[in-house]
């Protein structure tokens, strides 16, 4: 060895593999504007779509007329609902077991459906033709309020489901019903709140919102005549699942579908499902033989595109009074709108919202979910979280802090006190959940101590003080927050999306030189895949990232996988890109052996190759059994280097957190400020720290923006009152607070490396982090529960409620 | 989001833009920075046939000092004014307005013009424009004349411009050295319309209000002087008391509507809140 011979601290940096903070190979091109979206995508003679929409909630489609429109210079075609029926596609089948319109067949049921698609020459005159569209409606009276929704005389929205007493997921017991889903154990819990000392039961509400990603929900579909072949770019965070659901509805042979997702700018649960959209512009491209572009506007996408949450959720908590708890019970009123267009595994109604029992050793739980029609826009997707696990944190860390306030215990103590312990995992929770690791008291604990609780706890008696003394207007709330999620949906024995196994899936070839590619069957939208992938791939084979060409999207070459939402990658997709190095190394070794003219079993993995044990000059490298790959294997072997993997995984992963949000509020004007956000996030093994606080940062702004005032309000009428980034809150960097993060390490023990996923969790852990501050923050003054969004007037409104303000 | 067809119009001078809008009649509107325009085009709730630009009218621009008179062209930008010495030592309320107007992308297309002459209550600068006792020239075929700002407004988007006439400069008389000011501008976000604003320029002497000025935003159809509200104040050391009683006196003439920032109530409570703070704020700048 000379001085130039690399330590093995320079050999495991040159790789950049797992626990570097490698910086993100993507940005290069997104920073400098080469970035290639749908709506990059521009073909010749290609024609562009755009809807005609309903400005009514609910009303009877009497006419659509459409002469004016085509006389528009410009304008092909328009299609509606009696166009499509030829082509036996006016309706169309949702993730949830539903069936949606595609256009209006004779009612709308919500503001902003669609009702006809005008084809133009370009998106201009398309835009001129709708204007000219003339449809003539007969209002309905509306449903706006779910907890009207099974009213006897409340109207009939779906009448295409009269008589239809099962749906999808069981006995509708209403005509506004979709489904009841129950799980827990009724009389053991109902036992349970008879014997307990103490109760509390409150209607936390989760309001509507929307995912809002940068770029909007949009497709180019291109169908050949002569070869019969549709090829579809559009914003899918799940292409193969859209290439088999295209397949199926319209008939067309699998293999002549060609799904491309080129980069997508952002998704957060909106891209997941099928859209009026994809099905219009497709047909439009078979009839016209064209291609045929639809790009939906801001507006288009609050108000029509797949909503999240609108979860009502009544809690009740059983404890003793030493604070231990001894049951929950909690019943959900879900607002569906006007399908149930749901992006959640089929046999889950109400996602995995029995992750409720939280972080928490309930003895037992009883949980029951109403799902109901209204005429709002459907949806109910999973916006940046695991399916309903959103929802489910936020109900039990606030009510675990409306218990703590009937205790008049401290909420962390509260939450210390009833932690499931280390000792006890893996953990099979009351409602049906096999934990598989965690160590919530050290995450609590640290967060404690970092944060310094205990003095901001003296501060706030003594601001709390001043206050009722008239010497300040503001007020100070501790939000505490811990969170476990349940995310990498998921094992083929419970997860499903119409039928196929929520597998996901790797495929690696390496090149002579020591290069290689690696395709998935996940999506990136923004998370990193290019970057985190390679590292993964780079420490399980020696060969560094930066060889490693990450590509996605693609359903023509990539391995069938399920796609990227509900923080499945890493738990899945990550495993399966493990897995198939793990083959491509294991034919490495063999390689190896007969190069260096020994045994396997005496071959040992040293960073970037295998060393004969014993013998430390005798090494090869993983770059060098590369090149013997292809001109030198064993006899009897397959030359070549690649392998595929479709991993499904064994459980899912339950990644969780510790978090603290201290916020004041002046009462007079209700504007809080965030004067500091802690997150403690545990998620395994970490791939990438640099991606990881990106993600968190991410997640905790759009935590902030939905606690704080992001919501999609409707009036009376059902008249949709935030349908731009006028009234929905998007924060900007001015307002966003100043986010610290942190992290303990618990490795998943099931998954190859360990790894749980962590894109999801500062949504589902701030929300309450920051509803919890402003609840405390009133707390004092005699309040238990404020509803979200908890913008300006809301809080001047609670403060007024509560006498604070004249 | 798609705007409807229109033609394209852009005149070198300020009469040939006169006289195209005066030929074009109703179908035609002036364009400036374009930024409440073009989003209601965009939306089809404006659809003129014609935009006159007003971008190649060069008389439009600049800041000048006429004696104790500040002349701004209508077409100087939000940018503009915040990068000019002649405004932060004369008018510095202005740049102070103008830092809390959308983004700085936007500034550096929204033109002072265009948010005075719009008629938009949500827009910031009409209502100090009141408070400066600014005066806006109006010229049409007709020749020029000057308005002032407090007669100018008549209602949302009702301003005193006839048809065919464009706003091409403001003068504001340049308040006296060591006066008080300040804008309160209560908003939701970056970019966002004011729940509710005040505008104050004040004079103190020997520790007591001399004179005052309070100017209100985005709580009526049109920007407001609430004159009431000033003369309470008038000869007091703004004590707890008079500031109630000025914030009451505001409260008493505002209207605004009940939106996603809030219902009336609390818009009306919040721009009470904003006189108070202006106040308190502008008598602590005074000399």
């Amino acid at each position: 060895m000379n001085d130039m011979t690399p330590t093995r601290e320079q050999r495991t940096a040159a790789l950049e593999g797992m626990g570097c903070k490698r910086k993100r190979v993507e940005d290069i091109r997104f920073t400098q504007g080469k970035g290639n979206y749908v709506d990059d995508v521009k073909l010749p003679g290609m024609l562009h779509g755009d809807f005609v929409r309903s400005p009514h909630a609910h009303a009877r489609v009497k006419s659509i007329k459409t002469e004016e429109a085509l006389k528009v210079p410009g304008v092909l075609a328009v299609i509606t609902a009696e166009t499509l029926k030829t082509v036996n596609l006016a309706w169309m089948p949702t993730l949830a077991g539903d069936v949606q319109m595609v256009l209006a067949d004779g009612k709308v049921l919500f503001q902003n459906q669609e009702v006809a698609f005008v084809i133009a020459t370009d998106r201009y005159a398309a835009d001129d033709g709708l204007n000219k569209v003339e449809v003539e409606y007969e209002q309905l009276a509306p449903l706006v309020d779910p907890f009207k929704a099974m009213d006897q005389d409340a109207p009939v929205l779906r009448e295409d489901l009269a008589g239809k007493t099962t749906g999808a997921h069981g006995p509708r017991k209403h005509h506004n019903h979709i489904f009841e889903w129950t799980v827990g154990d009724k009389d053991l819990t109902d036992t349970a709140f008879r014997k307990a000392e103490v109760t509390i039961k409150e209607m936390i509400s989760y309001h509507r919102t929307h995912p809002s990603p940068l770029e909007t929900c949009q497709c180019v579909c291109s169908f050949d005549k002569v070869k019969g072949e549709l090829t579809i770019w559009g914003t899918f965070q799940a292409p193969h699942v859209i290439r088999t659901v295209v397949s199926l509805i319209a008939k067309l042979p699998e293999q002549k579908i060609h799904v491309i997702a080129p980069d997508i700018g952002g998704g957060f649960g909106n891209k997941v499902g099928a859209y009026p959209g994809y099905i219009c512009a497709a047909v439009a491209s078979i009839v016209t033989g064209k291609p045929v572009k639809w790009v939906e506007d801001r507006i288009e996408n609050l108000t029509a595109t797949s909503f999240a949450r609108d979860y009502h959720m009544t809690t009740e908590i059983a404890a003793t009074r030493e604070g231990k708890v001894t049951g929950l019970r909690v019943h959900v009123l879900a607002d569906h709108g006007a399908f149930d267009a749901c992006a959640d595994p089929s046999k889950w109604p109400a996602g995995f919202f029995n992750i409720v029992t939280g972080s928490y050793d309930f003895p037992t739980a009883h949980l029951t979910v109403d799902g109901v029609y209204t005429n709002k826009a459907p949806g109910g997707v999973a916006y940046r979280c695991s399916f309903r696990v959103t929802e489910a944190a936020y109900c039990i860390e606030r009510a675990m802090d409306i218990l703590a306030q009937k205790l008049g215990m401290d909420p962390a103590e509260l939450r210390l006190k009833n932690f499931i312990k280390p000792e006890q995992f893996p953990y099979h929770s009351a409602l049906g959940w096999e934990y598989d690791s965690g160590d919530y008291h050290t995450a609590m604990r640290k967060m404690m101590e970092v944060t310094d609780y205990a003095a901001l706890r003296k501060e706030q008696a003594s601001r709390r003080a001043a206050f009722k003394r008239g010497e300040t207007r503001e007020i100070m709330g501790l939000g505490v927050s811990f969170f476990t999620e349940i995310v990498g949906a998921g094992p083929s024995k419970n997860c499903d999306i119409l039928g196929i196994a929520m597998f996901d899936s790797c495929e690696i070839r390496m090149h002579p030189t020591g290069a290689g590619i690696a395709r998935m069957g996940t999506k990136s939208q923004g998370q990193g895949h290019e970057t985190t992938w390679a590292q993964i791939i780079a420490t399980e084979i020696g060969i560094p990232a930066d060889n490693i060409m990450v590509e996605e999207g693609n359903t023509d070459t990539a391995p069938y996988g399920l796609g990227t939402y509900g923080s499945r990658s890493t738990p899945v997709a990550g495993a399966a890109i493990a897995m198939a190095a793990r083959k491509i190394k294991a034919k490495a070794q063999m390689i190896a052996a007969y190069k260096l003219e020994v045994h396997e079993d005496d071959l040992e993995w040293d960073i970037d190759g295998f060393r004969v044990k014993g013998l430390p000059e005798k090494f090869m490298s993983m770059k060098d059994i590369c090149w013997a790959a292809y001109n030198s294997v064993p006899p009897g072997m397959e030359p070549g280097l690649e392998a595929v993997s479709y991993y499904d995984p064994p459980n899912m992963t339950y990644p969780f957190g510790a978090y603290l949000c201290v916020m004041d509020i002046d009462v007079d004007t209700g504007v809080y400020k965030v004067r500091r956000f802690y997150a403690l996030d545990d998620c395994g093994t970490r791939i990438n720290p640099m991606i990881i606080e990106g993600q968190v940062h991410g997640g905790l702004t759009e935590a902030f923006a939905i606690a704080m005032g992001q919501e999609i309000r409707y009036d009376d009428t059902g008249n949709v009152v935030t349908g731009s980034f006028m009234d929905f809150f998007m924060p900007t960097m001015v307002e966003t607070p100043h986010w610290e993060t942190d992290f303990t390490v618990t490795p998943s023990p099931h998954h190859p490396i360990g790894a749980k996923g962590v894109g999801e969790s500062p949504n589902v852990g701030g929300v309450p982090a920051f509803s919890n501050a402003v609840n405390d923050a009133f707390s004092f003054l005699g309040s238990t529960h404020i509803q979200m969004p908890h913008d300006f007037w809301r809080n001047w409104q609670a403060a007024k409620t509560l006498g604070a303000v004249a | 989001m798609i705007p409807g067809p229109f033609s394209y119009h852009r005149p070198a001078s300020l009469a040939d833009a006169v006289k195209l809008l005066a030929d074009l009649g109703d179908d035609a509107r002036p364009l400036a920075g374009g930024h409440s325009l073009v989003p209601m085009m965009k939306l089809r709730l404006a659809t003129p046939a014609h935009l006159v630009d007003l971008h190649g009218v060069d008389d439009l621009k600049g800041i000048r000092r006429d004696g104790n008179t500040i002349v701004i062209g209508a077409m100087t930008t939000q940018h503009e004014l915040l990068a000019s010495g002649e405004i932060r030592q004369s008018l510095p309320i202005l740049q102070e307005t103008a830092a809390l107007i959308a983004d700085p992308q936007v500034r550096y297309c929204g033109t002072i013009g265009g948010n005075v002459a719009n008629g938009d209550p949500g827009n910031d600068m009409p209502a100090l424009m009141m408070v400066l006792g600014a005066n806006f020239r109006l010229s049409g075929l007709g020749g020029e004349r000057d308005v002032p700002a407090s007669e100018f407004y008549q209602g949302a988007y009702f301003t005193a411009l006839e048809p065919g006439e464009i706003l091409t400069s403001i003068s504001i008389p340049v308040p006296p050295a060591g006066h008080g000011y300040a804008y309160e501008k209560l908003k939701r976000k970056v970019g966002d319309y004011a729940t509710a604003a005040a505008a104050v320029v004040l004079s103190m002497a020997a520790g007591k209000v001399a004179t005052c000025a309070i100017g209100l935003t985005n709580l009526h159809e049109t920007p407001l002087l609430a004159t009431d509200a000033a003369n309470a104040v008038i000869g007091t050391s703004l004590e707890a008391a008079t500031l109630k009683q000025a914030a009451a006196a505001a409260e008493a003439i505002m209207a605004p509507a009940a939106d996603a920032r809030g219902p009336v109530e609390y818009r009306k409570h919040v721009g009470g809140i904003m006189v108070m703070r202006a106040l308190q704020r502008a008598a602590g700048r005074a000399a």
